[in-house]
């Protein structure tokens, strides 16, 4: 679905991704992990062109995203849904507003349609009865969850998640732990999520990936992943006190 | 795409590479808010679009009427400085009746425009910087960007066409208040009765002065939006850059309103 090919990213003078080459299947949760500043966000930001390769390049669906312009790279934009980590949602329309923005400048569908698609995503994720409040009234999980409304209004065949779970308490982050889950049971979509966060990793991911010095240390199943042989992958496990053998297993997928 | 990629290039090694990086600098961000213009201008074709009519009247009020009262004082008090000083000196000579005429054609000419451009660049452009500086920062404009919404389109065309239309408007308001200032003044510190006032400011006005006055200020509202949307697009560094987008904004929109102003003015007098 989405391929990296020998991708190679400067930021700074320095490289940030190093020759990384992977490949997210159809329908699956692919979990990026790393400590910061190691390249998890402009990994995402490549898929969707918001970034270009140095080297190397990356391909959505078959087609080169990463030299796409114009009315191609549009095309290739609608296949995706982005939740940006702080929801990115427009501060001066209301939440009902927010996810309606993709349907009202992009389709012809009329304001019934709208408002019912609207409703209907609202409650996916738990929102109906905050359908008029601004983003300003609503609490950092709730605008998450908006964004994420709004990312899957379209019906995107991929969606990527941004550090979903950042800055949220442990119920929230569990919530949007299962938010993401249900998207790829109920909806079949493939997902990308890019978090530091190891306990949500393992609960949603079909495949980890984590990267560190701008590589891939390791690309594996969650339950192959925590038995790494690689020093950083161990390192970055003890780091948020998981075991080989431990909670994590319970809430596997 | 409006969402830039942060570009990196090693410090320069001596004053020379300094100019030299300065320069491309300039003409790079110069020809960058052209290009954003000349977008703005061709999306301007969707401007009958619902969404797009209910905005430019958003931004009407938002950038025009709520500056009314500012403009008010500003206009009536430079109104007021002008007929006192020009009439001080009138009088030394018996010739303070004319002050209308002066007041009249200074504020249509140029006193009118370059006072509401530079409230509105104040008011207007560096909110509208902060604005668009505070959507790049949170990710907002990538996200529309990735929704295949146009920034351009949504955000700078009502923009540009709201201030494109007040800021004429504005500045001919501007105009009615400094001569009702004058008059004022007239009437109270030097006699001149306001029959004969306003007599002689329409004696000596042409509507040449009206147009130009306007014109100006049509170019005035322009740059204004031009300046603060490339700014507010262009940053980086999160708050701190919030900060230098506006402080950008205001001195380049004053810098480009003085300059802008004086060659319309050689243009059409000279």
């Amino acid at each position: 679905m989405i391929r990296f090919e020998n991708v190679t990213k400067f930021l700074g003078g320095r490289p940030v991704l190093n020759g990384v080459t992977f490949e997210v299947r159809k329908g699956e949760t692919l979990v990026v992990v790393g400590p910061s500043g190691t390249g998890k966000s402009v990994t995402l930001k490549h898929m969707v062109r918001l970034m270009t390769p140095d080297e190397g390049r990356v391909m959505v669906g078959g087609e080169v995203i990463s030299e796409a312009a114009g009315e191609r790279l549009e095309r290739l934009r609608e296949k995706f849904g982005v939740l940006f980590q702080g929801g990115a949602l427009l501060e001066w329309l209301t939440v009902g507003e927010n996810v309606a923005l993709p349907l009202r400048e992009k389709t012809d569908l009329s304001e019934e349609e709208i408002e019912e698609r609207v409703t209907v995503n609202l409650k996916l994720v738990g929102l109906e009865g905050d359908i008029d409040k601004y983003p300003s009234e609503i609490s950092g999980g709730m605008r998450k969850r908006v964004g994420l409304a709004r990312a899957i209004v379209c019906k995107p065949e991929i969606i990527l998640y941004d550090e979903p779970t950042s800055g949220l308490d442990p119920v929230s982050s569990r919530t949007i732990d299962q938010l993401i889950d249900s998207m790829r049971n109920e909806l079949g979509v493939t997902s990308v999520v890019v978090t530091h966060d190891l306990h949500s990793a393992l609960s949603i991911g079909s495949r980890i990936a984590m990267l560190t010095g701008g590589r891939i240390a390791e690309l594996a199943e969650p339950a192959a992943f925590v038995q790494s042989s690689q020093e950083e992958v161990k390192l970055f496990l003890e780091s948020q006190f998981i075991t080989r053998r431990g909670e994590w297993e319970r809430n596997m997928p | 795409m409006i969402t830039r990629e942060p570009r990196y290039f090693p410090p320069p090694q001596d004053w020379r590479g300094q100019i030299g990086r300065q320069v491309l600098t300039t003409t790079r961000d110069a020809g960058r808010a052209m290009l954003l213009l000349a977008e703005a201008v061709w999306c301007i074709r969707h401007m009958m679009a619902r969404r797009s009519r209910q905005e430019i009247l958003k931004q009407m009020v938002a950038g025009g009427i709520k500056s009314l009262g500012v403009i008010t004082v500003v206009a009536t008090f430079t109104g007021m400085i002008l007929a006192l000083q020009t009439g001080i000196e009138m009088r030394r000579f018996g010739q303070e009746v004319y002050i209308g005429g002066a007041v009249m054609v200074s504020m249509l000419r140029e006193m009118g425009p370059f006072m509401t451009g530079l409230i509105l660049a104040a008011s207007v452009g560096s909110a509208i910087a902060a604005q668009m500086g505070t959507m790049v920062v949170s990710e907002e404009i990538a996200a529309l960007e990735l929704m295949s919404i146009n920034p351009v389109r949504f955000l700078v065309m009502p923009r540009l066409v709201a201030m494109a239309v007040m800021t004429p408007l504005l500045s001919f308001y501007s105009c009615i208040m400094g001569v009702v200032g004058g008059g004022v003044v007239g009437m109270t510190q030097l006699g001149v009765p306001w029959s004969a006032y306003i007599d002689n400011a329409t004696r000596f006005a042409e509507n040449k002065d009206l147009f130009v006055g306007m014109f100006k200020a049509f170019l005035f509202g322009i740059i204004i939006v031009i300046t603060a949307c490339h700014h507010g697009f262009g940053t980086t560094q999160g708050a701190v850059g919030v900060g230098n987008a506006t402080r950008r904004t205001v001195i380049l929109s004053f810098l480009a309103i003085l300059i802008v102003g004086y060659f319309v003015t050689r243009l059409f007098y000279v």
